[in-house]
């Protein structure tokens, strides 16, 4: 066992995929002798060389692109996108070529590559800077969406991904970064498609992925104070999307909250509260609700970004009106 | 006039002593440049005392480029930018209590606090944008040129851009189609030595931007970027083409990024201190205070300065008395 933080996590789940598989290199930019610009990359260029730990130009459609190209031919490439937003500028590589390469392809070529990116709010780095897409990838078949929420996790699942012969998409907070949890010595790899419950409760579900998993669970301590007990499943992937999971905790708590970041209007807790109401609807005692971010871009000002980005509190607020209670309990 | 003609230094540089500026001009470069100097270390001082969050990227060390160009345009000419750009912003007119609030993410920014640093606009004074994704202010401008070619305006676009951009699609994209249309448009790119932590010839086998023109069919200049009666002589003479509608040209300024790629980079793992200190010793601003030392007497520039710190001071109480702006405001101009 070992304290680590997130972004450490993601240093030592890439040095352990570099060091067992002489097909796997990274791509990024300033991810070399610099270690990249939250550090996730730190070291890894020093110990590997820099031919396999590979500094980019300002490219992304490059790096995304020939990254399918090295793929295909039988590597195992990470790229790394520095910013989430930054996906935009390489999309057709992920969403025409790599997701497609297996399938249009009868089966002969294989994409399989991890793309590493960070998003989301709480630096103020403004519009550009601050998007959670990870909503967009849903809806393109031959993807994994991957977004971890601990240190443990993210090893577990980034052994899994490294190994999938499909391109993933695996997703970190940036506010997550700097967060420690505690790192058995032995990880197991987790299969994709298997969440986990972070609480126990019986009163409402909250499902969540990333750092919306520990709002939830800030929430639900709130809420155990106001006497409601919240169960909080974290996850972890979203393609696949562990709906058993969720439907096995709705039988007890027979409410849903679908915690996000990304904005709530056509956000992935659609896409899971739909299956759940398809599969799941006897269970159900109230509408299925979601905690979201508001329809804008990330404005820069703090006071401007609390009031739309999903943070504790509105996951309280969503898990109270879920139970009907006025909210003046809060 | 065949390329190699139009390439030719002289084609871009009239003899004109000082840019054949007015002493009235003259003290407009300086008050500009001086002003952008003094923006940038308040506002840094500002950023490290706590005042200000989110990123910070200074354009110390560049100010000549941003006022040579700006220098060459009209007032309704329009600017697109970068993640590095208080300068342009200052160049283009822009008025720096405005900026000043949107750094501090006040009601009175120009973006009512939604934009902050890296997204200071002022559709009036024809700043049309910084755009933070690499390349974007390319594209951005060349779309400008677009809408005044189509719309038979007079006005002309110019497009501030790192040397980083130059490895982006889009730069390749907006050259060409600039070039092939013959738009307005005038691409700046500042080559100030550093992309991040990368040396331009790290990431692009020929380090320099200029030559790549001729790939396009269009003029490419270099500008010693440190000398701002260069740059506005040069982006004067490319800005004249533009409007007679002969269509784009690249102009290369070649400058040096006197601080980190932002506030807080961890600069000495790719540079020693001994070549910022070297490179700072040819500062824009005293080179030009040389160039006018018989036209301009000491007293002139030192009342601007003093005139242009007090401006500074007042536009940062104007952002520090202006309220936050009302939480009400997230919801509006969104859809
Ligand atoms: C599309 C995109 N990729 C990466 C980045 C991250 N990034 C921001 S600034 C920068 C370096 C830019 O260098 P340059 O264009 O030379 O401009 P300078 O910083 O020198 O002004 C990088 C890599 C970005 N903002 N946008
Ligand atoms: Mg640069």
């Amino acid at each position: 066992m070992q304290e680590m933080t997130f972004v450490e996590a993601v240093r030592e789940a890439q040095a352990e995929a570099l060091a067992s598989d002489d097909r796997v290199f990274i791509m990024g930019q300033e991810i070399g002798e610099y270690g990249g610009v939250f550090r996730a990359t730190e070291g890894l260029a020093e110990r590997f060389g820099t031919h396999r730990v590979r500094d980019m130009p300002i490219a992304e459609q490059s790096m995304l692109g020939a990254g399918v190209g090295a793929a295909v031919m039988g590597m195992r490439p990470i790229v790394e996108v520095m910013f989430m937003d930054f996906i935009a500028c390489g999309m057709d590589a992920i969403v025409s070529h790599a997701a497609k390469m297996r399938y249009m392809s009868g089966d002969q070529m294989r994409a399989p590559m991890v793309i590493r990116t960070q998003g989301g709010s709480g630096t103020h780095h403004g519009s550009q800077h601050s998007q959670t897409l990870e909503s967009w990838f849903l809806h393109v078949p031959g993807l994994a969406v991957v977004v971890p929420s601990t240190p443990s996790d993210v090893i577990g699942l980034f052994r899994t991904s490294i190994e999938l012969d499909h391109p993933v998409l695996f997703v970190e907070h940036r506010a997550l970064y700097r967060t420690t949890g505690t790192v058995p010595d032995q990880v197991e790899a987790i299969p994709l498609g298997r969440g986990v419950q972070r609480r126990y409760g019986d009163d409402v579900t909250v499902a969540a992925v990333g750092k919306s998993v520990r709002q939830a669970l800030i929430a639900a301590r709130q809420l155990d104070a106001e006497g409601v007990s919240v169960e909080v499943i974290d996850l972890r992937t979203l393609v696949p999307m562990d709906v058993d999971l969720v439907l096995e905790s709705l039988s007890r708590t027979h409410r849903l909250v679908v915690a996000h970041e990304a904005v709530e209007r056509g956000g992935w807790a659609g896409e899971l509260i739909s299956r759940v109401v398809a599969e799941g609807f006897d269970e159900l005692d109230a509408p299925p609700l979601r905690a979201a971010s508001l329809a804008t871009p990330v404005p820069f000002a703090r006071e401007l970004e609390a009031e739309m980005i999903c943070d504790e509190r509105l996951i309280a607020r969503r898990v109270r009106e879920c139970l009907g209670m006025p909210e003046s309990w809060a | 006039m065949g390329l190699r003609e139009m390439n030719r230094e002289s084609a871009f540089r009239t003899s004109d002593e000082l840019g054949g500026l007015t002493d009235r001009r003259l003290r407009e470069v300086f008050r500009l440049m001086y002003t952008i100097r003094r923006f940038e270390v308040t506002t840094e001082r500002a950023h490290l005392d706590g005042d200000l969050y989110g990123p910070f990227h200074s354009s110390m060390g560049q100010e000549a480029v941003s006022v040579g160009a700006c220098m060459a345009l009209r007032p309704d000419d329009v600017v697109t930018s970068t993640h590095r750009g208080h300068g342009h912003a200052i160049a283009k007119g822009a008025d720096l209590g405005r900026i000043c609030a949107e750094l501090w993410g006040r009601s009175t920014g120009y973006c009512q606090g939604k934009g902050g640093s890296m997204h200071i606009v002022s559709m009036e004074h024809g700043f049309v944008g910084q755009s933070p994704i690499i390349g974007g202010s390319g594209l951005l401008a060349t779309g400008a040129a677009l809408a005044f070619d189509l719309t038979k305006d007079s006005r002309a676009a110019v497009a501030f851009m790192g040397d980083g951009a130059v490895g982006q699609g889009v730069f390749h994209e907006s050259l060409n189609l600039a070039a092939i249309w013959r738009l307005p448009v005038v691409f700046i790119v500042e080559n100030n030595g550093f992309a991040h932590s990368f040396r331009a010839e790290q990431m692009q086998l020929n380090p320099d931007v200029a030559p790549r023109a001729e790939g396009y069919g269009i003029p490419g200049v270099v500008v010693d970027g440190i000398d701002v009666l260069d740059v506005y002589r040069v982006t004067r003479t490319a800005i004249e083409r533009a409007r007679r509608g002969d269509g784009p040209t690249l102009i290369e300024a070649k400058c040096y990024r006197w601080r980190g790629h932002n506030l807080g980079d961890a600069e000495h793992l790719y540079r020693p201190r001994e070549e910022v200190e070297k490179a700072r010793r040819d500062d824009p601003i005293e080179r030009f205070k040389q160039a006018v030392s018989d036209r301009m007497p000491d007293g002139t520039l030192a009342a601007i300065e003093s005139e242009v710190d007090g401006a500074i001071e007042a536009a940062v109480r104007f952002a520090n008395a202006s309220p936050p702006p009302d939480p009400g405001v997230a919801l509006e101009g969104s859809f």
